[in-house]
């Protein structure tokens, strides 16, 4: 049996800051269900936040004021002294990722160019132009290179072993052999990503399902704060890819059928550059009363900006609009509409990282560690993913080196991977039923027209009924095609359950929320509630069912006050 | 619309040759060549197997071949295609795993020789490196790599002889070359003053024609030459002095 002292599960940038921080004398091993730079980490835009000061407009930025924008952003439900320690770290880590090799945009004099972004109060997000995803992790993986990090590509985790409150590994399928495996870990951390695949609309990509998340909520971690869901105000029509808020940094207006900025009517001081929450329902407003195009979206319009610094800033917009759309920003405005961008909440974490489960950790999007709240500021997940994917790995290996070994850990891997070998087998048994693809598509409408930007009790609970029934559609679902090699369909079969479970914890988070707050928008609560809602949804799996419990938010220095841009 | 599709298939344990089998697939929607596949794939053989991820040109997962172009099937419009009936296949050079997955090893062996990685200066600077734009200028063409795999597969050199590195390992070691903070040793350029380095190449730029992030990784392969070159005159003239 495979044996790590840690096993780090995803290779995007939260999983490779883990593994790069890992104590170097342990056994450490990434397990990712695609090859690291496949990862969705690749796709980020816009930025990295820290407050250098190097933006002309910006001397006067400390890390404070990016805590400050970072809470008020979050709607106060941001734990306030675990942003106070991202935020005062990230300067550090900026720096760090230069010295690594991280090529950032420049301002003269040579410093790291920082361009303004939503809801901060000062330019602070660190860019390489617009492929800052795409520069961090490919200098992760190089520096994973330098170190001789052992990778297990194309293996999926489909299960979190848990004995009596103590992690013991996980049970992977193998794609390239079509193997059910145990593997056997002192520590595991989670860096799986987000679950945008729950929508239909999503700027994510294929492969996030949020199976991670799932996961660890089946072996009875709580998640954190479901409810909130981060929609990206700037989609591409109909494929849904993220066109960066750097293109509203950079000067780009949003602009309705009428030729107007109607962000002068939502946030008149911020415009363009209020919080995503606020600027996605202002476009999903004016889409709703016919403001819109074709009914479904707005422009962002960027030709005032110019040609030289279209391709200079944002020549990856630009070539996504020429791919995808077949447009050139720099003659005609981009056709966008918001879509399913990011979780705020997940894997219930500490400030370590640390779930309740004893050597269990979890970093970047699937965790919910507490600093984005109800609303994530632009640039400020980049800065989580390095932030926290370096204190996970630090903290796992502090963990494994004050801890023992469980005796009888083998016998009980190899149990639990008999079981889901049982489980596939059944649905490789079955020559007839539901095909998981249809369901999948089914789960996903049902969460994009009910449990969208705007919620309401009736829609909520319509969608419960219809995740149950997919539940039930979901025990009759049957394996079509028979080899286990590369099964993508397998993939879907394993990763669905998963997808339900958030689904169904997403929707029941929003449902009990008589509030509206951040990105969870109640037409039927519309204002925010501090004295009944100022605390975080717990979701915990207990005896088949979530069980709803709260717990409260850390306020220190910044009294909650009204959020207005 | 109508296409007709005929795959790649092969899986290595199960058939003894591979085979192409054929597939009809209608729809009167803008669609990708991903798009595609992945609707042939759910409706018609579950089987089929093929990498991808997101969909937008940046994660390098898709490449493949298709009607003989070598391209990300993402990035790829059914209609945008000269002709409805569409031959797809995997990517040469490389083992094929099943179908139109094929095996990336050697490409991020070759990757991994070149010593991918920043050679910054000894001690870290409290504020970072200070760099001008203009400096960091003459690496952007080749961050932009994705390592899709294209270059070395389309390679003829790669096809003949399996020391060659590849052009996507040897421009991203010239995008290191050329990063003005970094301080690699001139040892590290000598591992590619061979055959199976910069000098293999054929010059033939299939490379460049493919490349589907426009990296043009001949240019790094072409001025590394040029730089050993140079090294080499520097040195002579050196002893004589």
């Amino acid at each position: 049996m495979i044996s790590q002292d840690i096993l780090v599960v995803g290779g995007g940038l939260a999983g490779l800051a883990a593994v790069l921080s890992s104590d170097p004398h342990l056994k450490v091993a990434v397990v990712s269900k695609v090859h690291p730079l496949r990862s969705h980490s690749v796709a980020a835009q816009g930025g990295i936040n820290a407050a250098l000061g190097n933006n002309p407009d910006a001397s006067d930025d400390n890390w404070e004021r990016h805590a400050f924008d970072t809470i008020k952003g979050s709607d106060y439900l941001a734990d306030q002294d675990i942003t106070e320690v991202m935020c005062q770290k990230a300067v550090s880590t900026i720096y760090e990722l230069e010295y690594l090799g991280v090529p950032f945009s420049r301002f003269p004099g040579g410093v790291i160019a920082q361009r303004p972004f939503g809801g901060a109060g000062f330019p602070r997000t660190c860019y390489a132009a617009d492929r800052t995803g795409l520069v961090i992790l490919h200098t992760l993986f190089e520096q994973s290179i330098r170190k001789q990090v052992k990778f297990y590509n194309e293996w999926l985790v489909t299960k979190l072993v848990v004995k009596d409150g103590k992690c013991l590994g996980v049970v992977v399928y193998d794609l390239t052999t079509g193997q059910i495996m145990p593997v056997q870990a002192r520590a595991v951390i989670f860096a799986t990503g987000g679950y945008g695949r729950v929508y239909s609309r999503t700027t994510n990509a294929y492969i996030n399902h949020g199976s991670g998340i799932g996961i660890a909520y089946k072996a009875g971690v709580p998640l954190r704060d479901m409810e909130f869901v981060q929609f990206h105000p700037t989609s591409l029509l109909g494929k849904n890819i993220l066109i960066t808020e750097g293109a509203r940094g950079e000067g780009g207006y949003l602009v309705n059928n009428k030729g107007k900025r109607f962000m002068h009517d939502y946030a008149p001081s911020a415009m363009e550059l209020a919080p995503r929450d606020i600027v996605a329902r202002a476009i999903q407003t004016e889409v709703d009363k016919g403001n819109g195009f074709d009914k479904q979206y707005v422009h962002l319009d960027l030709r005032h900006i110019g040609e030289e610094k279209i391709k200079k800033r944002l020549p990856g917009i630009r070539e996504i609009c020429i791919n995808f759309a077949g447009i050139d920003p720099v003659y005609t405005p981009i056709p966008i509409q918001p879509a399913q961008h990011y979780s705020m909440g997940g894997i219930d974490v500490n400030e370590k990282c640390a779930s309740r489960v004893e050597g269990f950790f979890a970093a970047g999007e699937c965790a919910c560690v507490g600093v984005h709240g109800a609303n994530r500021l632009g640039g400020n997940s980049l800065l989580d993913t390095a932030v926290f994917g370096k204190i996970s790995g630090d903290e796992a290996s502090v963990y494994v080196k004050g801890s023992d070994g469980t005796d009888n850990s083998e016998k009980i891997l190899i149990e639990e991977a008999l079981e889901v070998k049982a489980r596939i087998e059944g649905w490789e048994k079955r020559n007839s039923g539901k095909r998981v693809h249809r369901l999948m598509d089914r789960l996903k409408v049902v969460m994009s027209e009910k449990v969208g930007i705007f919620r309401k009790k009736k829609d909520l609970m319509e969608a419960l009924v219809e995740i149950s029934e997919l539940k039930e559609d979901y025990e009759r679902v049957y394996l079509s095609g028979k080899c286990l090699r590369y099964s993508q369909e397998l993939v879907n079969l394993i990763e669905f359950d998963s997808m339900l479970d958030l689904a169904e914890v997403i929707t029941l988070g929003a449902l009990n929320r008589q509030e509206t707050r951040g990105s969870h928008y109640r037409l039927d609560f519309k204002e925010r509630n501090d004295r009944d809602w100022l605390k975080h949804t717990l979701a915990t799996w207990k005896e088949g069912k979530p069980q709803i419990s709260y717990a409260g938010v850390n306020i220190s220095k910044y009294k909650p006050e009204a959020r207005k841009y | 619309m109508e296409y007709f599709f005929k795959i790649f298939r092969y899986d290595p344990l199960e058939d003894e040759h591979p085979y192409f089998q054929d597939f009809f697939f209608e729809t009167e929607e803008k669609k990708s060549l991903l798009e595609a596949l992945m609707e042939i794939r759910n409706e018609q053989d579950s089987t089929l197997a093929f990498r991808y991820s997101c969909r937008e040109a940046i994660c390098g997962s898709c490449a493949m071949v298709f009607n003989g172009n070598f391209d990300l099937a993402c990035r790829t419009e059914l209609q945008a295609l000269e002709s409805s009936s569409i031959v797809i296949e995997p990517l040469p050079n490389l083992e094929i795993q099943k179908d139109l997955i094929v095996d990336m090893e050697p490409f991020w062996e070759a990757l991994s020789k070149i010593k991918p990685f920043l050679y910054p200066d000894k001690k870290m600077q409290e504020e970072g490196h200070r760099i001008e734009e203009k400096e960091m200028e003459k690496i952007f063409q080749y961050i932009n790599c994705i390592m899709c795999g294209c270059c070395y597969s389309v390679c003829p050199v790669v096809s003949r002889d399996e020391r060659y590195l590849g052009a996507a390992a040897l421009a991203k070691l010239y995008r290191f070359v050329k990063d003005p903070r970094d301080k690699r040793p001139f040892s590290n350029l000598s591992d590619v003053n061979t055959e199976g380095g910069v000098w293999g190449c054929d010059t033939v730029f299939k490379c460049n024609e493919v490349c589907p992030k426009e990296v043009r990784p001949a240019d790094g392969i072409e001025a590394l030459r040029r730089k050993l070159v140079v090294e080499k005159i520097k040195r002579i003239f050196g002893f004589r002095r």
